[in-house]
């Protein structure tokens, strides 16, 4: 602890960023194979078992290949933006977990706007997808970017909805002061009193990171891939590395937002002390699996949205849903509902 | 020159060299990506003099949701530059008043009277409690609340004004009505099992 300390400050900063991110990279990899296997045990398949014991080599196996493979570029196409595109997709995938704390007091920046942080830099992932659909100079990828940029544009609004709602139960834009306005035991996270806006979130996070069923970005029946058709090798793998790291991220979200982060499930006198069942890291650790998990099995189980029914839930079901229940948390707050908020 | 000094200079050097380039680009989505460039960058000039909030909503109103709007449009659109010159040389007087009008104007507004390290001293800094959207919030709905109101209202006549603009009824289109067709149930309007007797034996000739 004293070593820690005595680093200077660019270095601990450094070293977090370092600490956050080779787990999270090692993390998007293994998500990949988890996909493939689960949605094949779904599907009752197998899935990938050749490489390394049961296929756990699997996803090393695909990023060599995907090292060694040629990078493409479309003819007069706008080479600066196309190669610009995978990198500003992946920025603020990556960016965003600065503010995210892992434990009470864990976190690289704890800063006071945290959620609005967070808000702000995964409304900047679309740039990506638009300029990679437009410098490809083709027509499928340009299509899929409009799609995607409409989609966008109408879920993030619904999604911004239900975190006012957070915000105004937690009474703070601060990630670590939301988690600690839910202590107490599993039923009084904020899955409870703002029930409706946790299924908006969730689903507007999915339809955010283009996930299925919302995937008509890439709608491979229609427009072949999407924004990303024309990319090849690494630049693909820079896309696919932003999707799967933007999945884990509003996977982390919904547990620290909705179902109390590091808390223990169970009420603080029953479990304090306790090995294991105390709070902890590990509580995030299998929320956020267990939401990762759900992001795959909704893959697994919906066939796609057609495109205007997409339009229709996020401008009139999901947008009306959440302005009703920010009135209803707004009373709730204001009158001291109990549990959650008595004083 | 400490640390926030030189990242000033080099956020304002890229703000002044973004918006030179989306006056003088050729390509139009160049010249939004460049307006985007420098709203980013003004962002961080904002959360430079203390202004969190403001700087982070920069960043999620105009980049996250209007700049993307707008260069969705600019991709869309069919520029002919070949038609955008015709007339230059007809055109450059008038412009060219109208421009340096501008200048005068913006010149008399904003000159280098209102500026120097004189006419504004440095802020006190702020507590370390101090919350820039607690401060923010509560100006806007104490004091400012009446104004804050009527900008509300006026965007409201805006969005109806826009609206009424652009809706038109198009009965010729075979348009579908989702709303219609996610209420569809299962027993009496989308499938009807009849029962037929069978035919019993054909006679083949």
């Amino acid at each position: 602890m004293e070593l820690w300390t005595s680093l200077p400050v660019i270095v601990r900063i450094l070293l977090g960023i370092v600490a956050i991110l080779l787990p999270l990279l090692g993390l998007v990899a293994y998500y990949t194979l988890a996909e493939r296997k689960i949605i094949g045990y779904i599907q009752v398949r197998i899935g990938p078992n050749r490489v390394g014991f049961r296929g756990l080599l699997q996803p090393i196996a695909d990023a060599v290949k995907l090292m060694f493979k040629e990078i493409v570029i479309p003819t007069r196409a706008d080479k600066g933006l196309f190669l610009l595109a995978p990198m500003i997709a992946i920025a603020p995938a990556l960016a965003a977990w600065a503010v995210i704390p892992f434990d009470a007091g864990l976190v690289l920046s704890d800063i006071n706007a945290g959620l609005l942080y967070i808000l702000a830099l995964t409304s900047l992932g679309v740039y990506g997808i638009i300029i990679a659909g437009w410098a490809s100079n083709s027509k499928y990828a340009l299509l899929g970017a409009m799609r995607s940029a409409a989609q966008i544009v109408s879920y993030e609004i619904a999604m911004g909805f239900a975190l006012v709602g957070v915000l105004v139960a937690a009474g703070s834009l601060n990630l670590g002061a939301i988690v600690g306005a839910q202590s107490g035991s599993a039923l009084t996270w904020f899955w409870l009193p703002l029930l409706p806006l946790f299924g908006v979130y969730l689903v507007s996070g999915v339809a955010e990171t283009n996930r299925a069923p919302f995937d008509v970005a890439e709608g491979e029946s229609e427009i072949v891939a999407g924004f990303h058709v024309e990319y090849s090798g690494m630049a693909f793998a820079v896309f696919f590395l932003a999707e799967y790291a933007n999945m884990i991220l509003i996977a982390t979200l919904t547990a620290l937002l909705f179902f109390g982060g590091w808390l223990s499930p169970f009420p603080q006198a029953w479990v304090d002390g306790v090995f294991l069942l105390d709070d902890g890291f590990h509580w995030l650790l299998v929320k956020v699996f267990f939401f990762m998990f759900v992001f795959l099995w909704l893959r697994a189980t919906f066939p796609r949205y057609r495109y205007d029914q997409i339009m229709r839930l996020g401008w009139k079901v999901f947008i009306p849903i959440t302005i009703a229940w920010i009135l209803v948390v707004g009373l709730a707050v204001v009158y001291k509902l109990p549990p959650w908020w008595a004083v | 020159m400490g640390f926030e000094k030189f990242l000033f200079y080099c956020f304002a050097a890229i703000t002044v060299v973004a918006a030179g380039m989306v006056v003088t680009r050729r390509n139009p989505v160049h010249a939004v990506l460049y307006l985007v460039l420098a709203f980013v960058s003004s962002a961080v000039l904002w959360l430079l003099i203390e202004a969190e909030f403001l700087g982070i909503v920069l960043v999620l109103v105009y980049v996250g949701a209007v700049m993307v709007l707008f260069l969705f449009v600019v991709m869309m659109l069919d520029v002919d530059l070949a038609a955008l010159r015709a007339g230059f040389v007809r055109f450059l007087p008038i412009g060219g008043l109208v421009a340096a009008a501008m200048a005068v104007q913006i010149f008399l507004v904003v000159g280098p009277a209102n500026f120097g390290l004189e006419a504004f001293p440095k802020p006190p800094a702020a507590p370390a409690e101090y919350s820039n959207t607690e401060a923010l919030g509560l100006a806007l709905y104490t004091e400012h609340l009446y104004p804050f109101e009527i900008a509300a209202v006026i965007l409201l006549v805006a969005i109806v004004a826009a609206i009424r603009l652009t809706l038109r009824r198009r009965p010729d289109t075979k348009y579908i009505d989702p709303s219609a067709q996610v209420q569809v149930k299962k027993g009496p309007d989308r499938v009807r099992l009849v029962k037929m007797p069978a035919e019993g034996k054909v006679e083949t000739p």
